[in-house]
């Protein structure tokens, strides 16, 4: 059984604003088995985030199902973790109590939190840091405890929306390569958000690259490459050569279609 | 940095300067004779009619001689007894409000009408409804206080950040948890700024109020005073209040740096000592 799956996803957003409706999804169907690591690759604004959004309850596709765990998704909750491109810790708690939230909300005493809290500090690699606040916290070691609390939930699934994005490139090298140290060592799978096409090929196992405006499956490629990756080697730069081939057929094609987007959403509009 | 300059930092000197230098040009003033002394009692004179007014060593102050205490505590209590109602209701009116539309489409309007109203302008219905008495007054200093509370609770809970309502969410939280763990903690830096603005207004309502309904308190001496012409004990009354509301703000400053403790050294404000 899939860990995740998507059929037939579409999303319209309606822009009141302008009385015209986008169509943002446009009929995505992914199956996620357990236990991958895959990587939604895309420009911005082509919909990753919405896709990933659905995954995590936030937004309803307007068609389609979305099954996590052969369950249907219908809100936000426990059984997925999600790590943000801003971390989005609690301003108020220190690391260890933003890292055992999740039990505060269950209710667990202070002295249980904090002991349950200490494995996924260390597993991230912030002893030490157990009583800062995150206005003490650089960056990296914010999205460091984003991680950690996501972790804490012991989820089959795990939702990332480019989390290392505004990192520096050094930090994001030693972040990815966390990452997937922690996916081999935890056995959940990932889906991971991001636009940049060598983070996709360090990290995946499958790298779905997408259209923008409305987002599709333009392919879904598996990676078989041996971990660590080497980014200078033969076979990630074909890997790369053929992703960005694709990017650049597909920008070529949007500038040759006059006002796709509107035109695309209005026969859906009708269709809907 | 001289050795003054530390004895200077270490006692907080400062902060006397201001006090000092108006206190000696208005003894200079009064000492002077451009008014009646009556009118424009000196520092020295004023302190020596509080003085007694504190300890009633020689009745300077005549009936309120050595009742300063029992003036001051009931003023006091009928500020603690309508802030600790309006900082309850405000927060917790304000917390539904921000966060259910529902209860804004409903109550906004109306709380809306009421806030322009000044609340001395309730004094008569206070009256009629409450006597002359404590209530009346604990009445107006409620007025006083909800509004600003209320107001800054709601800004609080409107600009609490999504995201970490969303992160909760992903971790499982029930709309009561995110208003317990989330929504009132990111609000609290603004709850705080509505309840020191509310402990202004609430002395300024207590002795208002005891001005006009009460037979007791600061407020009541001060108008009492005025009366009898007694301008030494209208000023001690004055600077009693004022000592008062200082002690009242710091108290709250006191419990905001710990209850905001985590944002020591994020914000300018977290910088002041
Ligand atoms: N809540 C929303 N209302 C209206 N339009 C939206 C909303 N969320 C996203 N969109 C639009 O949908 C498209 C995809 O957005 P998003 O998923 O955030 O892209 P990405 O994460 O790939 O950058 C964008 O054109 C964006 O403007
Ligand atoms: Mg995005």
């Amino acid at each position: 059984m899939a860990s995740i799956e998507l059929k037939n996803i579409t999303k319209i957003f309606r822009d009141a604003k302008r009385k015209r409706d986008l169509l943002a999804i446009d009929d995505v169907s992914l199956s996620v088995e357990p236990n991958q690591f895959l990587c939604l690759l895309g420009s911005s604004g082509c919909g990753k985030s919405t896709l990933l959004n659905m995954i995590a309850g936030f937004e309803k596709p307007t068609g389609g199902s979305v099954t996590v765990g052969g369950k249907p998704v219908d809100g936000p909750g426990a059984d997925r973790g999600m790590v943000f491109q801003q971390a989005n810790l609690m301003p108020w708690l220190p690391v260890w109590e933003n890292v055992a939230f999740h039990l505060r909300l269950k209710g667990w005493r202070k002295a249980d939190r904090r002991a349950a809290a200490q494995e996924y500090i260390d597993m991230v690699g912030l002893q030490g840091f157990e009583n800062h606040f995150p206005a003490e916290l650089s960056g990296g070691m914010s999205q460091r405890v984003g991680i950690a609390r996501a972790l804490l939930l012991n989820p089959q699934v795990i939702l990332m929306d480019e989390p290392f994005a505004a990192l520096d490139a050094q930090t994001k090298m030693d972040m990815q390569e966390e990452l997937v140290a922690i996916w081999q060592k935890q056995r959940c799978t990932i889906v991971f958000v991001t636009h940049s096409v060598d983070e996709a090929l360090v990290l995946g196992t499958q790298v779905a690259v997408l259209t923008s405006r409305p987002g599709r499956v333009r392919e879904l490629i598996d990676l078989d490459l041996p971990r660590p990756r080497d980014i200078t080697g033969q076979q990630f730069n074909d890997h790369k050569r053929h992703i960005l081939n694709l990017i650049r057929e597909e920008g070529m094609q949007q500038r040759k279609e006059a006002k796709p987007d509107s035109m695309a959403a209005s026969r859906q509009g009708a269709a809907a | 940095m001289t050795a003054i300059g530390k004895i200077w930092e270490r006692f907080a000197w400062e902060k006397a300067v201001v006090p000092l230098v108006i206190l000696v040009a208005w003894e200079a003033v009064s000492r002077s004779g451009l008014l009646p002394a009556a009118l424009l009692p000196p520092p020295t004179v004023v302190l020596h009619a509080w003085g007694d007014w504190v300890f009633g060593f020689d009745e300077t102050s005549q009936a309120n001689s050595g009742r300063w205490f029992a003036d001051a505590l009931s003023s006091a209590m009928r500020v603690a007894a309508g802030y600790a109602i309006a900082a309850a209701s405000g927060i917790l009116l304000g917390i539904a409000i921000g966060w259910w539309r529902w209860v804004e489409r409903t109550v906004e309007p109306t709380i809306q009408m009421l806030r322009p109203v000044p609340p001395v302008s309730w004094i008569p219905v206070a009256i009629i409804w409450f006597g002359i008495a404590n209530k009346p007054a604990i009445f107006l200093v409620f007025l006083g206080a909800f509004f600003p509370i209320l107001m800054n609770t709601i800004h609080g809970v409107k600009t609490a950040d999504r995201n970490l309502i969303r992160a909760a969410a992903m971790m499982g939280a029930t709309e009561q948890q995110l208003l317990r763990h989330v929504v009132f903690p990111a609000a609290l830096p603004s709850i705080f700024a509505g309840l020191r603005i509310g402990i202004g207004a609430a002395w300024m309502l207590t002795v208002t109020a005891e001005m006009v309904a009460v037979k007791s308190g600061l407020g009541y001496v001060l108008w009492d005073s005025y009366y009898f012409l007694r301008y030494d004990l209208v000023l001690a009354a004055m600077a009693s209040i004022g000592l008062l509301g200082y002690a009242t703000d710091g108290l709250i400053k006191l419990l905001m740096s710990v209850a905001l403790h985590w944002q020591h050294g994020s914000t300018l404000q977290s910088r002041e000592g």
